[in-house]
């Protein structure tokens, strides 16, 4: 056989594996980990599936999670989306009503619990953000919170080592762009339930009520249940409630959004599960404990609002007692696995 | 490299050269990735038709922070942003409605590349180009997107979750707001809200596209009509408009009637 070809193709043969093993070396297969987004057993199903065109893996809620809890979503840095969201508050902002942002600033609201979202269509208490996947972007370029700009963020992600990969591990490709950014935060945060709360464990059957929870209970069905809808214990309306304005945020809710007079003071209303975790309350933050909360309902509601929730037009009225009873119950919806989950933790 | 010489030998023993080296000159493409597969053949070879979008005052190119304009009322203005979406543009005629797929464009006056874009047709003869002014409905409230429509682009309201369907900002002399400004963001797009335009403008003479040619048409955006075509919206009243609402509707009746058709031409 002549000698000249066969170096020529054995030359020809070994460039090509080294072309065909650079190429495995860039291109690792994309096998995310799916997973399944599991509906806690009685619950209705999600109004829309936010997981349709995000398809769930394990890949992307690990970025997101990652992208959470990192401060380079903000300007200076000290403002990731868990300063104000902390785990321990159902992430919610402990012990704040207003919280802080960007250069001493305080935000307008009440910085809200994060969980169950996958049944929520309008986001913040004036319903103001269509979708999970962009409520991020209004956090994170709010000049009170943590004031940045988009493209900044994608550059810094751009620019860290670890980053390209996890984009590549969560969607396919090293790209870092908004749309994958979000989808991932959203894969993070449409994750967190909230369902294992010892009021669940007694509809379940695996744990009992005390007396006191129990008649808590039935006052809860009786006064509150109209809006705090089980099992989620909101119907995601918005109401107005009876509260004076803010005079100093000048809140007016809804109405921002619509422009409809009759959304006047009207806010979301607010999951009552993690309750006792999620203090301070209301869209302002303005009672400190459950005891004020229903205190306002009892005697503070303001009977001359127009457009008062229909709900509320007849007084409440429950005995020390029973205000006792359904604060006892209303701590039996804190759910510690939730809050205690390494899965949803920082690391 | 010792795989590659033990693999060789085998061939080496087995075959002569010249069969082994076509060999691997059909096994190359494949192990490079090069793909030589036809794409699936279509019923007809589609051309192309590019869209020019050309931004006029009064018929003038528009010069932005330089030019003083004057509009209907006499108020003088200068104009320093200009972006609007045009969305699923296409062309139709009695029998056949060619739509560019997933087309959104986001226009930029002060970015000329911004300002056209190619899509491929069915050849034919058609009367008129039609397309949406504005991002519709269901992209405006179904997480987030990419490309023209990615959130950075600034045209995505977060306290009010939405696109701006029109920015146009400049200074103007009699604005009563803050540093003489004049700001336009026209957004909404439910219920009465809603300020999506559906535009479609006759061709002057028949737009021909032929097979694997690219016929251009330009489309003059006038923007003397934002103050007035129906609706008066003079500057000194209403130099700022930000919300979605009865004023944006206004404003975007009037835009309707921005733009017109030039006759078309085959370029190459």
């Amino acid at each position: 056989m002549n000698r000249p070809i066969l170096i020529l193709l054995s030359l020809f043969a070994g460039a090509l594996m080294l072309v065909g093993a650079g190429k495995l070396a860039t291109n690792v297969p994309f096998k995310p980990t799916w997973l399944e987004f599991k509906i806690p057993k009685g619950w209705p199903k999600p109004p829309a599936n936010i997981f349709a065109k995000n398809r769930l893996s394990e890949q992307g809620f690990q970025l997101g999670r990652k992208l959470f809890y990192d401060g380079r979503l903000s300007k200076d840095g000290n403002f990731p989306c868990a300063s104000c969201h902390q785990q321990f508050a159902a992430f919610a902002n402990f012990d704040h009503d207003f919280s802080h942002g960007f250069n001493n600033a305080f935000t307008k609201r009440n910085a809200p619990a994060l969980f169950n979202l996958a049944w929520m269509t309008e986001m913040h208490w004036d319903g103001s953000i269509n979708h999970l996947e962009v409520q991020p972007l209004a956090p994170l370029t709010a000049a009170n919170e943590m004031a940045e700009q988009i493209d900044s963020v994608l550059h810094k992600l751009r620019k860290d080592s670890l980053y390209p990969k996890l984009f590549r591990a969560a969607f396919g490709t090293t790209e870092i762009n908004s749309q994958r950014m979000l989808k991932a935060l959203a894969q993070f945060t449409g994750s967190i339930i909230s369902a294992n709360s010892k009021y669940d464990k007694v509809k379940k059957g695996e744990d009992v009520f005390t007396i006191s929870e129990e008649n808590g209970y039935a006052i809860f069905k009786a006064k509150c249940a109209g809006c705090h809808k089980e099992p989620l214990f909101t119907d995601n309306s918005f109401r107005n409630n009876g509260m004076a304005l803010n005079h100093f945020t000048r809140d007016i809710g809804r109405m921002k959004i619509t422009g409809d007079r009759n959304d006047s003071l009207k806010f979301k209303v607010p999951s009552l599960r993690n309750t006792a975790l999620t203090f301070p309350y209301m869209h302002d933050g303005r009672f400190y404990s459950l005891g004020q909360v229903i205190d306002h309902y009892t005697k503070g509601i303001q009977f001359n609002q127009p457009n008062l929730d229909t709900l509320l037009k007849n007084r409440i009225t429950l005995t020390n007692r029973e205000k006792d009873n359904l604060v006892y119950f209303l701590i039996t919806l804190s759910d510690n696995e939730m809050v205690k989950n390494p899965r949803f933790s920082s690391n | 490299m010792n795989n590659s010489n033990s693999s060789l030998s085998f061939f080496s023993f087995k075959l002569s050269a010249m069969p082994v080296l076509i060999l691997f000159l059909l096994i190359a493409p494949g192990i490079l990735g090069i793909n030589f597969i036809p794409p699936a053949k279509k019923k007809y070879k589609p051309g192309y038709i590019r869209m020019v979008f050309k931004n006029t005052v009064d018929g003038a190119a528009l010069v932005m922070n330089d030019s003083v304009y004057t509009n209907v009322f006499g108020e003088n203005y200068r104009v320093s942003k200009l972006k609007y979406y045009i969305s699923t543009p296409g062309l139709k005629n009695s029998i056949l409605l060619q739509k560019e797929k997933n087309g959104y464009h986001l226009v930029d006056a002060s970015a000329p590349a911004s300002q056209s874009f190619i899509f491929a047709v069915r050849p034919g003869e058609y009367h008129s180009v039609f397309f949406l002014m504005g991002v519709d409905s269901a992209h405006n409230c179904s997480g987030a997107q990419t490309g023209a429509l990615d959130p950075l682009h600034d045209m995505f309201w977060t306290w009010n979750n939405g696109y701006v369907m029109v920015k146009l900002e400049g200074l103007s002399p009699v604005s009563p707001a803050i540093n003489q400004r004049m700001e336009y963001h026209i957004g909404g797009y439910k219920g009465r809200d809603k300020v999506l335009e559906e535009i479609s403008l006759i061709a002057p003479s028949p737009i021909v596209i032929k097979a694997e040619k690219t016929t251009e048409v330009i489309i003059e955006t006038d923007i003397s009509k934002w103050w007035q075509f129906g609706n008066p919206v003079p500057i000194k009243g209403t130099p700022i408009c930000a919300t979605p609402g009865q004023m944006a509707k206004k404003i975007a009746e009037n835009y309707r009637n921005m733009f017109s058709l030039l006759p078309g031409s085959i370029i190459k």
